[in-house]
Parts: C-alpha cells; sequence; structure tokens
C-alpha cells in the first residue's frame, strides 16, 4: 500500500541547488509529525536550512545518513501509518528512484529572463502558477535574486513569484538608472509595464524594501499589498559601517568581516557565498555603481530617503518582518509601520531573515499575499 | 550572465574583451589569424589549437601572423609595449621560450628597473605549459620556475575557466610583463563564467576546498589532481584544504602561511620539474616563517626529474597522479613531532 506512504525528499532551495548534505536529523523514528516541523538540518554549498514537514505523518524510517550527501529529490526518509509493515516500506524504499542529476532542470527550460529596460539588461525569474497576482519580491543593496533562495519556490506553491537583479547587481547590466529610490522604483514598474504584469503583491527586503514601499506609495492601485523585510526608509538610522564596508572591501578575507554581519549566526557565511559576492563585485563597472548608489542613499550613519514613514491607514495593507539581531538597521524600525500592518519580529535572526529563518518568513508572507 | 565555457574560450573571450575596450591591444603570434603568407582564408587557424579563431573577423589586422621567428616577434612585442601598445604575444609551446630568452629576461624584465621607472612594458606573453599531450620532452615542459626567478616578470598560471578570464583580463590591463602558462590539457575544461569582464587581482590565491587536516598549495592542472586526493581522503575522514596559488610572481604567501598554521601539515604539489621548483620554494618559505606551525614534515609530490617522456605509458606515470597526491597527505599525516 505505497500510497500510505509519504517519502521525505531532499528539497530544492533556489534555482541552482544540484545537492545537500544531512548535517543533523531532529527526530527519532516514531515521532509524530506534523505539516512545518524541522525534520532535519541541511547543508547545500551556499548555507544551511531546515527541512520541514511538507505532510503530517508518522516517521518510520530515517534514510539518509548525517554527513552524507544527496541529490536534489533524493529519498531522505519515509512517513508511514503503524498498520503499513515494514516489508512494505522496504519495498518502497527499494523502487524509489533516485533522480538523474541536471535531468529536470533542462525538462524545466532557462532558469532566468532577460529583459532591457531603458538601456539596461536586466536579469529576472518567475516562477510559480500562471494565474493569480505576482508576489513581485527586490533584493538589497549589494544583493541579487538569489537572497531569495529559500523562499522564491516555497513561496511559488501558492502564487506567482518574481525575483530580479536590480540594475548594478547580480546578473544584471552594471549600469544606474537612477541613484535614488524613487527612480529605482520608477525603473521597476517600467520593469513590470514591459514583461506584461499590471498588478502585483510588492515586497522588499532592505534597499528593496524602501524601492518597494516607494513603488506602492506611488501606485496605491497597482499594489495589492507590501511586504518589508528588515526594510530600508522606515526610520533614519543605518549601519553605514556595513554599506562602506561592502563598497570598500576588495578580497575575500575583507567581505567576509563585513558580511558576516548580515547574520545572527556568522558561521552561516560560507566560503561559497563570500566567493560569489566577491564575482560579483569584481565585474567591470560594479565597484563604480556601489560606490555610487551606497553613498547617495546612506551615508554617516544615516538614509537619506524613508518613504515607509509616508504610509499611511489609506496605503495598501502592509507586512512588517524584522530580524530581532538585525546589526544593519534596527529592528526597533518595525514598530515605525503604519497603524494596522502585521509586525513580526523574529528572534535568532539578523539582517537577512528571510535566509536564516526561512520557514517562518515564507510562512508569514503566505498569509498575507493569500488574504489580500 | 554566467554559463559554462571551456578555458580556451575563457582566453578568446577575455582577448574579444580586452580588444573592444583598448584599442592599444595587439594581437601577434604563429597563425593565430590564418597562416603568415599562406592563400587560406584569414582567420582560419586561430593558433596551433585554435584559441584566437574569430577575433581577425571582429578586431582585423590588430591581430598579426607572424614569421615562425620567436627571437624576432617577442622582441617587437616587447618594443611595442614599450612604445605604449599592450601587445598580446602568443608563443605556442613554452618550451620555445629559449630562443628568446634575453628579450624576455634581460629587456623586458629590467625596463622599468633600469630607467628609473620611466619605461613600463605592458606586454603578454601567452605560452601553452604541462604534459599529458603525448607531445614528448620539447613540447611539454612545465617551465613556470623559469620565469618565477626573475624578478620583474609576473607569472600567471590559472586553473579554470572563470581564473583564466579574469587573470588575462588582468594580465591585459598589467603595466608589467605578464608570462600567461595555459595548460593545454586544461583547454576543454568547462566552468562557469560571466560573459562581462572582470579582473581578478594578482597574489591572490584561492583556497578551492576547506580542510582541517592537511594544507595541498598546488596551482594549473595539479589543482584538479589534488581535488581527486582529496575527495579520495575525505572517504578516510581525512579533510584536505587545497590552496590554488593562481599567480606564481607575485606570490601570495600570507594565504599558504595561515593555511599550514591551522592545519599544521603541507603538501607541495608541482608539475614542475622538483629542483628550484614552485614546491621547493613554497616548501623553504613556509620552514622558514611557520616552522612552528608545522606538525611534520612537508611532503612534495613532483614528477622525477628527467625530461617528459614520449612513451604514452611513461608519460602518465610521469605526471603526478591524484592517487601520489593521497599517499603524500597520509605520509605527512603519519609522520609527526610531540
Amino acid at each position: 500500500m505505497s500510497s500510505a506512504i509519504t517519502p521525505i525528499i531532499m528539497p530544492k532551495w533556489g534555482l541552482e541547488m544540484r545537492e545537500g548534505t544531512v548535517s543533523d536529523w531532529l527526530v527519532d523514528v516514531g515521532t509524530r509529525i506534523t505539516v512545518g516541523m524541522p525534520i532535519m538540518d541541511v547543508d547545500t554549498d551556499k548555507l544551511s536550512n531546515s527541512v520541514e514537514a511538507p505532510d503530517p505523518g508518522l516517521l518510520r524510517r530515517r534514510i539518509a545518513q548525517a554527513g552524507e550527501t544527496y541529490l536534489v529529490r533524493a529519498l531522505l526518509g519515509v512517513m508511514a501509518e503503524s498498520d503499513v509493515s515494514d516489508a512494505e516500506i522496504d519495498a518502497f524504499v527499494d523502487a524509489f528512484e533516485v533522480p538523474v542529476a541536471g535531468a529536470d532542470d533542462e525538462d524545466a527550460g532557462p532558469a532566468y529572463d532577460y529583459v532591457e529596460v531603458d538601456g539596461i539588461r536586466v536579469r529576472y525569474a518567475r516562477r510559480g502558477p500562471d494565474e493569480g497576482v505576482p508576489l513581485v519580491l527586490l533584493h538589497g543593496f549589494g544583493g541579487d535574486l538569489g537572497n531569495w533562495l529559500f523562499n522564491i519556490d516555497a513561496l511559488a506553491e501558492s502564487f506567482p513569484v518574481i525575483t530580479l537583479d536590480l540594475p548594478g547587481h547580480g546578473q544584471s547590466q552594471a549600469k544606474l538608472p537612477a541613484k535614488s529610490v524613487a527612480g529605482l522604483s520608477d525603473f521597476v514598474a517600467k520593469l513590470l509595464d514591459q514583461i506584461g504584469v499590471a498588478k502585483v503583491h510588492i515586497g522588499g527586503h532592505s534597499m528593496g524594501g524602501a524601492i518597494a514601499t516607494q513603488f506602492a506609495l506611488t501606485h496605491p492601485k497597482r499594489t495589492a499589498s507590501l511586504t518589508l523585510i528588515c526594510s530600508a526608509g522606515l526610520g533614519k538610522e543605518i549601519n553605514t559601517g556595513y554599506t562602506d564596508g561592502f563598497i570598500a572591501a576588495t578580497n575575500k578575507r575583507e567581505l567576509k568581516a563585513v558580511v558576516e554581519q548580515l547574520f545572527a549566526n556568522p558561521e552561516l557565511v560560507t566560503r561559497s557565498l563570500v566567493d560569489d559576492l566577491l564575482k560579483y563585485k569584481r565585474m567591470d563597472g560594479v565597484p563604480e555603481v556601489l560606490e555610487a548608489l551606497g553613498h547617495s542613499l546612506f551615508s554617516n550613519g544615516l538614509q537619506t530617503e524613508t518613504p515607509g514613514l509616508k504610509l499611511d491607514a489609506k496605503s495598501p495593507p502592509v507586512l512588517v518582518i524584522w530580524g530581532a539581531k538585525d546589526q544593519v538597521i534596527p529592528a526597533q524600525h518595525a514598530s515605525n509601520a503604519p497603524a494596522g500592518s502585521t509586525v513580526a519580529v523574529i528572534d535568532g535572526a539578523g539582517h537577512m531573515v528571510m535566509l536564516e529563518k526561512a520557514n517562518e518568513v515564507n510562512a508569514l508572507i503566505k498569509k498575507h499575499v493569500g488574504s489580500h | 550572465m554566467a554559463r559554462k565555457i571551456s578555458m580556451k574560450q575563457a582566453i578568446n573571450e577575455a582577448l574579444d574583451l580586452e580588444m573592444a575596450r583598448d584599442p592599444l591591444v595587439i594581437c601577434m603570434g604563429e597563425d593565430i589569424v590564418g597562416g603568415a603568407g599562406g592563400n587560406g582564408e584569414m582567420d582560419a587557424w586561430g593558433g596551433v589549437l585554435g584559441v584566437t579563431k574569430g577575433l581577425y573577423a571582429k578586431h582585423g589586422d590588430r591581430l598579426m601572423d607572424t614569421p615562425l621567428s620567436e627571437s624576432a616577434y617577442i622582441g617587437a612585442a616587447i618594443g611595442a609595449a614599450a612604445c605604449g601598445y599592450r601587445p598580446v604575444a602568443e608563443l605556442m609551446f613554452i618550451d620555445f621560450m629559449g630562443v628568446c630568452f634575453d628579450q624576455i629576461y634581460n629587456q623586458a624584465a629590467k625596463f622599468k628597473y633600469m630607467f628609473g621607472g620611466k619605461a613600463e612594458t605592458p606586454v603578454v606573453i601567452r605560452a601553452m605549459v604541462g604534459a599529458g599531450f603525448r607531445a614528448a620532452a620539447q613540447h611539454s615542459q612545465m617551465l613556470t620556475p623559469l620565469f618565477t626567478h626573475i624578478p620583474g616578470l609576473k607569472v600567471v598560471c590559472p586553473s579554470t575557466p572563470y581564473d583564466t578570464k579574469g587573470l588575462l583580463i588582468q594580465s591585459i590591463r598589467d603595466n608589467d610583463p605578464v608570462i600567461f602558462c595555459e595548460h593545454k590539457n586544461l583547454y576543454g575544461f568547462e566552468g562557469e563564467v560571466p560573459e562581462g569582464s572582470y579582473a581578478i587581482p594578482f597574489g591572490e590565491a584561492n583556497i578551492v576546498r576547506e580542510g582541517k587536516h592537511v594544507t595541498i598549495v598546488t596551482y594549473g592542472l595539479m589543482v584538479h589532481r589534488s581535488l581527486e586526493a582529496a575527495a579520495e581522503l575525505a572517504k578516510e575522514g581525512i579533510e584536505v584544504e587545497i590552496v590554488d596559488l593562481r599567480t606564481l610572481s607575485p606570490l601570495d604567501m600570507d594565504t599558504v602561511l595561515d593555511s599550514v598554521t591551522k592545519t599544521g601539515r603541507l603538501v607541495c604539489v608541482d608539475e614542475a620539474s622538483p629542483r628550484c621548483s614552485i614546491a621547493a620554494d613554497i616548501s623553504a618559505q613556509v620552514v622558514q616563517h611557520a616552522f612552528g606551525a608545522l606538525k611534520a614534515g612537508i611532503e612534495m609530490v613532483t614528477p622525477p626529474h628527467v625530461p617528459v617522456p614520449f612513451s604514452p605509458v611513461l608519460e602518465d606515470l610521469y605526471i603526478p597522479s591524484g592517487a601520489q597526491i593521497a599517499i603524500a597527505v597520509r605520509k605527512t599525516l603519519q609522520g609527526g613531532r610531540k
């Protein structure tokens, strides 16, 4: 009765994950698992995260061994009720087909698209169902769409999700349409026009939050809801030691020390994460873009634009999420959200709360977007 | 956008982008276009292994086929560099360096110093290095230590397409003479490379694998052999850290010393002949600067001190293998001081 058997498989986090290493099981055989319960910790070459149960059930078998590496969609464990025999579980495990590396990704077509807006080539990704108002997620200063590694696929189960590399960031062209939040917000609006997206749920992290806020203020009818994660624009203060340090860092050692400020747990900053950032920072034109934008938006401990303080009861519904240990923008800014906003300050997370506490952040966003 | 390309394509792309960016960048070499004086179609060759193929169509006469006279055209490239151009000369096999060595080590390397800093020589000499190509003793050498011995020369030997593109762009933009060593057995090796331009600074080693038990310091093709060894050793619970030097002059000893301080054990892997090699240089510097950190004697994995054999069986035995590297790592773990 294999229909009564539920496999636990290696998830695919982000667009480039091929395999993950199980670092630890968090539950024993015989545990009654509920939806959303963390089952095991998995390390990828980018970051580590907990695998959560997508379905409820009784854990009968732990297949994956701690310390071993498994392909995406490989069988890690088996859930089944007690009336399913061990022989049936053995048969299920034996019959489970180990996925072929890469085969699935080629079928899925290209992970990214490119669009040229105002003469600037921009990379974006669209995931999830064709129908429905999409959630557009904007990354922060120096970031890219990879910052939504643990969010994009989980959220795309419920609604369409669009992420992009802002101009001068990630794999978009190293060229700025403007050095202001308002200018970047106009650029995002033009980009959405060009790819045929009218109404959106918009969200952003850090600088991307300020851009999303400005978008919601400029286009209230176009904006179904607003999600702000450790957002800029909700107060004056910012740790410009971080932004200046990010601009100035020219090697791995310097960059690692700076980027560690983004996380409550600095051990999450892997070599691969620093390598990728350094590769980005070394592209021709990028240092100039970061310097121009960073110094225009953030200087001497202050943000130059605070669109979040203009939000009011007439603005689209707002969700504010913050990592309690944010070392870049103070979590106290969450209290500047307009009355009626949903506010969640998450313990044990820093500025990259959507990476550090992905499951909690995803649940909050799903609920917010789902109800507006 | 990053996509997978070969090391050969990465070289072509770096030359293409820099020629488009800077009109002073020129390329010269034997058959790099269509073969000098031949009646054949221009751009038919693109060098002996087709590395520069397609560039003539885009950049025209800024790519020049030269006579089969290394002493003449390497000298011409160095002269053009001293007069303000940024020439990239393709020497085919590094083994041919001998006939133009005065131009390189007595002229190019010395101009800046002997003219009180008033002259610069921004020349890049690209050459294929390494064994495994069934090309016998005169086309297979890893002569990197000959060039690291000369002050005034910069020496690069990348292991991946990403590093190749970024380091070649840096070589062209650099104001000093650069010997750019391309391992011919890595030409087909593919990796993710961004489409745009980027430069990787000289003197920055890359830790390609992290580990806490033993440090391997290496470069070029041997990075890949070391990775094979590390994967094998990981099954035995041995965690190897691999430092890819990337540039041999300047040399990033800080990264080497940091790693050895962490692990206490060092294996140097070098495809060059063992005497006065990069491996010998690294070993000596580690003993000089981090003797206290060493928990065991340093191991070196190199070919034997003989010319590269023509017999394929012997050539395969000549090149250090992953298995040999693994043996050296185990040996340094067995040895030790109390």
